[in-house]
């Protein structure tokens, strides 16, 4: 409890508050039970170290991603080749390294598009309900049914082959999802006693959704956004099956993971290394996305 | 309640006209047509081939006859199989897919709804840790690669499946459980999340200090609450793995709506293309009115809106 | 409150069953006999799932390899896949001055209702492909028949006034526009075969496309073999034809066609022992194959050419010493050895060798005067050369290759070219429109003689797509068909692929193969169009 210092007529001394009395803001707890979880700590410095070989890697390699040695073919781990060569002679470090930049870089970003337009666009038919959310979520449910491979082409045909095109291919399909997700949630929690207690006391709707409302409903958002980057780093690879992805000689993690599963009888570190880098990146992301969600999680037993 | 349904019924109508008339008019849009191979047919032959199927008629009454013949249930015949009709293919194939879909959520929650259970109950230990893990096997490692994989050990090495088709019911096996596993991580994941949420509920804290045993709390009062979040998953999930099965259907060579979907589309075949979306946007906006009902039912406070 | 412990278990029971019900796989082949008894039944994967089988509405080769065995044309492929041997005409005349071909039917030739086979049907059948109102894509096959063409465009409305007669119940007759001496190879192709019309009109008339005739139940033929079961994408079975004429030279009972679309798959599936013989084989598999499975490898020559489109129309490519340079510019054997490595000979001509024909003509130079031609054209070292694209359709393969060439010219010539890889009917529409600069295309060939590689360059050919055109080519292409002997011909042929190696519209890459994985004991006759003669496949010993 706080001492408040008497009321008197003159400006009044700031109130003191001593450690144990200072409140804390719900994202300093956060950051507090964040580090204190061990594996969303190792899952958070694991991104770290492959974002960052992915980056700065390359510039330390001897090869260019496309620097083809068709005598040499495919060979094993060796010495010259720390992970191998690819059928063409290809360095498959290297290409790790920059299919690393392509899929992470991709990801992240349309799943931030996704998760902007997604959760305003969910909140506000959550929230609105009626004839507001009715619409709304038609149209959700026509953008979800048109075809996606027609739209693409379309998309390719008018526009170029333009990588930006990529990020609007991909986040116009994953921000419906989590529009659903996110209007379900908001609709359950908007009729909790909390949001009354707000509404009574005259916030506004703009405070009440995204103050109130969003805050409560993180839970779910964050583990459907780790479970949308993956989703987006294979749809990539899908997409460059259509024409649409990067252009060769460059390729994703989810192209060279494509091409390694077709060879991995004959070559297997063709699908190990690549296979093995994604799927650490995505366990990383889960652990920070669950520590994220405990951390962020106000109802949790403080244990 | 009914009045809910009517005005769901009337949103849904319009929302499929709308879908129908976009993709109708996309299609025309996109670069080649059906006739468009590598040995092209003569111009005179092009012009017999355009006649036959109504193509070289004025745009829009080419959209007019089609809606005529929608309003017939007829979807035309298929421009890349012309001994079947489109309602023929989609009859002969939907069973498949739904078959498809069916086993491997099935598969999916049998694998997902423990792990995820277990790792909310058990929060923090090396279950929770453990159970994650497994769960994420299924979301990082792509089913085009646990597919074959599959194959390899459990159809070469231990000749116990064939390596592709749907005839026996042993064919089912492999496809359904790739399916499930990719399924099963994202259904542990949104449990655990959504078990979490209620386990941490002042009911939950109450039932436990009344002395109610711990199977009796996850089942009984928990699971209700905390599958709130799989339930809103699970009707994109469900369309997803009718239309997105594309990768099993083409690795294990399944008869289905999956691959369909996609081909289709790269082959121009404009009656089979309308006739999957429209199939797929019913699909989709009767999972939508079903996950919001179940959401109502598991929620008291969720009112039926719209 | 429902019991959710008792549903999940229920679940959890029900799956188990299904896995214990049975240990060995089911796998399609069914019968195999006592041991010793050689077997009858084949299991062949045949790539895409056919259109129809319907013989004058499809146009692929998957539906070839059913169509062979369901109905069965005037001539086909002797017993070592190459040659003409009677089929459903038993002998033929042609006369002097290679106008006329008359045809003896084989007296016991029937269909598979056991109506017998007349000359009328043929010519119904002709006129039904030809029929404008069926729009068949390959009706264009009979062309170099009188009246043929213009019966198909519907200037021609009577079809008595066409070269085709029926002389009398067994004798038909069919007079040409001009002499064709590739004739009897094309009618190999299955749109000259013929249907079984009262079959047709019973189920929809003659002009409608995809009828039920074409159902298990429904089903007419005339060849060796008889639908018996069509499960679209899972399989179509065919069985003997009992009133096959030559019913005792048939020794398979049974073809089962599987769909394999994936050919990784397919691959596995001949593994586990569901298929005898694959359609393909992936590039990377054939080295697995050569090393442990030698007998089990097959790789056969093919008749067509891999190469790459130029678009003469857009610059520099219109200058002709960029394009040769372009072409002299690369290392075919390297591309073969390395990249493919499934048998292909590298091509410096536009013809593959065929029996008939082995064109000398060759693209003249080497690297440096690659080089020689390029700073000629402006270009010293590839300076100055604007960035070109090289369009491919999805495939890893083309994807492996358009690298390794765009490596190649970088490093040979110094110019930048980038692959671009197109969705298949874009693609396609690319290369009609002219919007491409080099793009990569195949080409096989329709009947085994040269004229099939050399009439798509005439100009303004609809599968020409380059904006190539040269008048002394087309008048060249007119006179081989009116040469008077067929060594005047193929010397013309080989004057005109100097040419088309001078002016370089496209660059040969190599000649096709077709690899594939097959069991060693089966007996399958090699044939360079891929068009089988089923009485000639059977199971050794």
């Amino acid at each position: 409890m706080a001492t408040l210092a008497p009321s008197a007529p003159s400006a009044p001394p700031a109130p003191v508050f001593t450690d144990a009395e200072r409140g804390n803001s719900l994202w300093h707890d956060a950051w507090l039970r964040l580090c204190k979880n061990r594996p969303a700590v190792f899952g958070a410095a694991t991104l770290l170290v492959v974002g960052f070989a992915c980056f700065i890697g390359p510039l330390f390699s001897p090869y260019g991603y496309e620097q083809q040695d068709l005598d040499l073919g495919a060979s094993p781990p060796s010495g010259i080749h720390w992970l191998g060569t690819d059928t063409l002679g290809r360095d498959l470090l290297v290409r790790l390294l920059y299919g690393g930049r392509v899929s992470l870089g991709v990801g992240l970003a349309a799943t931030v598009v996704a998760l902007t337009i997604g959760v305003v666009y969910g909140a506000v038919a959550g929230y609105f309900g009626k004839t507001v959310d009715a619409v709304m979520m038609r149209v959700v449910d026509i953008m979800y049914s048109l075809p996606f491979t027609i739209f693409v082409i379309l998309l390719m045909v008018f526009f170029g082959r333009n990588i930006i095109l990529l990020f609007v291919a991909i986040g116009a399909v994953e921000w419906l999802t989590m529009a659903r997700i996110v209007r379900g949630q908001v609709m359950s929690v908007k009729r909790m006693e909390f949001v009354e207690a707000a509404r009574s006391l005259g916030f506004g709707r703009r405070r009440l959704i995204f103050r109130h409302i969003l805050p409560n409903i993180l839970g779910p958002i964050i583990v459907y956004t780790t479970l949308t980057i993956p989703g987006v780093m294979l749809l990539e690879a899908f997409l460059s099956f259509l024409g649409l992805g990067v252009q060769p000689p460059m390729s994703s993690w989810g192209g060279l993971i494509k091409d390694g599963s077709e060879k991995m009888e004959e070559f297997p570190w063709l699908l190990i290394y690549p296979g093995t880098v994604f799927s650490l990146t995505l366990f990383s992301l889960n652990f920070l996305g669950d520590g994220l969600r405990d951390a962020l999680d106000v109802r949790s037993s403080k244990d | 309640m009914l009045r809910f349904f009517a005005s769901r019924l009337v949103q849904s109508l319009l929302a499929m006209f709308v879908i129908i008339t976009a993709t109708f008019f996309m299609l025309r849009f996109v670069p080649g047509g059906p006739f468009t191979a590598e040995k092209a047919v003569t111009p005179e032959i092009l012009r017999n081939l355009e006649a036959h199927y109504g193509l070289d008629q004025p745009l829009w009454k080419q959209y007019l006859d089609y809606l005529g013949s929608l309003l017939r249930g007829d979807f035309g015949p298929s421009f890349k199989y012309p001994n079947r009709t489109v309602n023929e293919i989609l009859a002969d194939k939907l069973p498949v897919s739904l078959e498809l879909g069916v086993l491997s959520l099935v598969a999916a929650l049998l694998i997902g709804l423990p792990l995820g259970t277990i790792a909310a109950v058990r929060r923090n230990t090396w279950m929770d840790y453990t159970g994650s893990s497994i769960g994420m096997v299924g979301i990082s490692v792509p089913t085009f690669v646990v597919g074959p994989l599959l194959v390899l050990v459990f159809g070469i090495h231990l000749r116990w499946f064939n390596a592709s088709g749907w005839y026996s019911f042993e064919d089912r096996f492999l496809p359904c459980l790739v399916l499930g596993i990719a399924y099963a991580a994202p259904i542990s994941r949104l449990t655990r999340g959504g078990m979490l949420e209620v386990l941490n509920q002042d009911f939950i804290r109450t039932a436990r200090a009344k002395g109610a045993s711990e199977i009796r709390i996850v089942f009984k009062h928990a699971l209700r609450g905390g599958l709130l979040p799989v339930v809103s998953f699970l009707g994109p999930a469900i369309a997803g793995i009718l239309t997105g099965s594309f990768v099993i259907e083409t690795i294990f060579q399944i008869p289905g709506l999956g691959r369909e979907f996609v081909n289709s589309a790269f082959n121009r075949d404009y009656t089979l293309v309308l006739g999957t979306v429209i199939l797929y946007a019913g699909l989709i906006m009767s999972l939508n009115l079903a996950a919001d009902l179940t959401q109502a039912w598991m929620n008291p406070k969720v009112r039926l809106e719209g | 409150m429902f019991k959710r412990g008792t549903c999940l278990a229920l679940f959890a029971v029900l799956l188990l069953a299904g896995c214990k019900k049975g240990a060995a796989p089911a796998t399609a082949s069914s019968s195999g006999g006592p041991a010793g008894a050689v077997r009858t039944d084949l299991n062949y994967g045949n790539g895409t799932e056919p259109q129809d089988l319907d013989p004058q509405i499809v146009t692929g080769v998957p539906e070839n390899k059913i169509v062979n065995a369901l109905f069965e044309g005037l001539v086909a492929y002797g017993p070592k896949g190459t040659g003409t041997t009677p089929a459903a005409a038993e002998s033929w005349s042609i006369s002097e001055d290679g106008l006329v071909y008359t045809f003896k039917l084989q007296p016991a030739g029937k269909w598979s209702n056991g109506d017998p086979v007349t000359a009328g049907d043929f010519v119904r059948s002709f006129q039904r492909i030809l029929s404008p109102g069926l729009a068949s894509e390959y009706a264009n096959k009979l062309s170099p028949v009188v009246g043929a063409a213009e019966f198909n465009e519907g200037k021609l409305t009577d079809f008595g006034k066409t070269g085709f007669k029926v002389l009398d119940a067994r004798t038909l007759q069919i007079t040409l526009k001009r002499p064709t001496p590739f004739l009897l190879e094309s009618m190999k192709h299955y749109a000259w075969f013929p249907v079984h019309l009262p079959t047709i009109e019973k189920f929809g008339g003659a002009t409608r496309k995809g009828t039920a005739w074409t159902r298990p139940k429904n089903f007419v033929g005339n060849g060796p073999f008889v639908l018996k079961e069509w499960a679209m994408q899972q399989r179509i079975v065919v069985e003997t034809s009992p009133t096959y004429w030559d019913k005792k030279s048939v020794k398979l009972t049974r073809i089962v066609f599987f769909p394999t679309e994936n050919i990784e798959t397919e691959e596995r599936m001949f593994r586990t022992g569901q298929l005898d013989k694959t359609n393909e084989l992936p590039l990377d598999k054939t080295a697995v194959y050569r090393r442990d499975h030698a007998d089990s490898l097959r790789i056969d020559p093919l008749l067509g050419i891999y190469f790459f489109r130029v678009n003469v129309t857009r610059p520099p490519l219109t200058d002709k010493r960029v394009r040769r340079a372009l072409a002299l510019g690369i290392d075919r054997k390297q591309i073969v050895e390395r990249v493919v490595n499934q048998g292909q000979t590298p091509a410096y001509n536009a013809c593959p060798p065929m029996p008939s024909f082995t064109s000398t003509a060759r693209l003249q130079g080497d690297l440096e005067e690659a080089k020689r031609l390029l700073a000629e054209a402006g270009f010293p070292d590839g300076k100055g050369f604007p960035r070109i694209d090289l369009l491919h359709n999805t495939s890893q393969n083309h994807k492996k290759i358009a690298e390794a060439l765009q490596q190649m010219w970088r490093i040979n010539l110094g110019i930048d070219v980038a692959p671009v890889n197109q969705e298949w009917k874009v693609y396609l529409d690319s290369q009609d429109t002219l919007n491409y600069s080099l793009s990569r295309a195949g080409w096989v060939a329709d009947y085994v003689d040269p004229n099939t590689f050399f009439d798509l360059w005439r100009t303004g050919d609809g599968n020409n797509d380059t904006g190539f055109g040269n008048a002394d080519y087309d008048r060249m292409l007119e006179e081989a068909l009116n040469a008077p002997s067929e060594a005047a011909r193929m010397a013309i042929y080989t004057k005109m692929d100097t040419l088309l190696m001078d002016e370089v519209p496209f660059i040969p890459l190599y000649f096709y193969t077709r690899a594939f994985a097959i069991a060693p004991k089966l007996h399958y006759p090699e044939n360079s169009v891929e068009t089988p003669n089923w009485k000639y496949v059977y199971w050794t010993e």
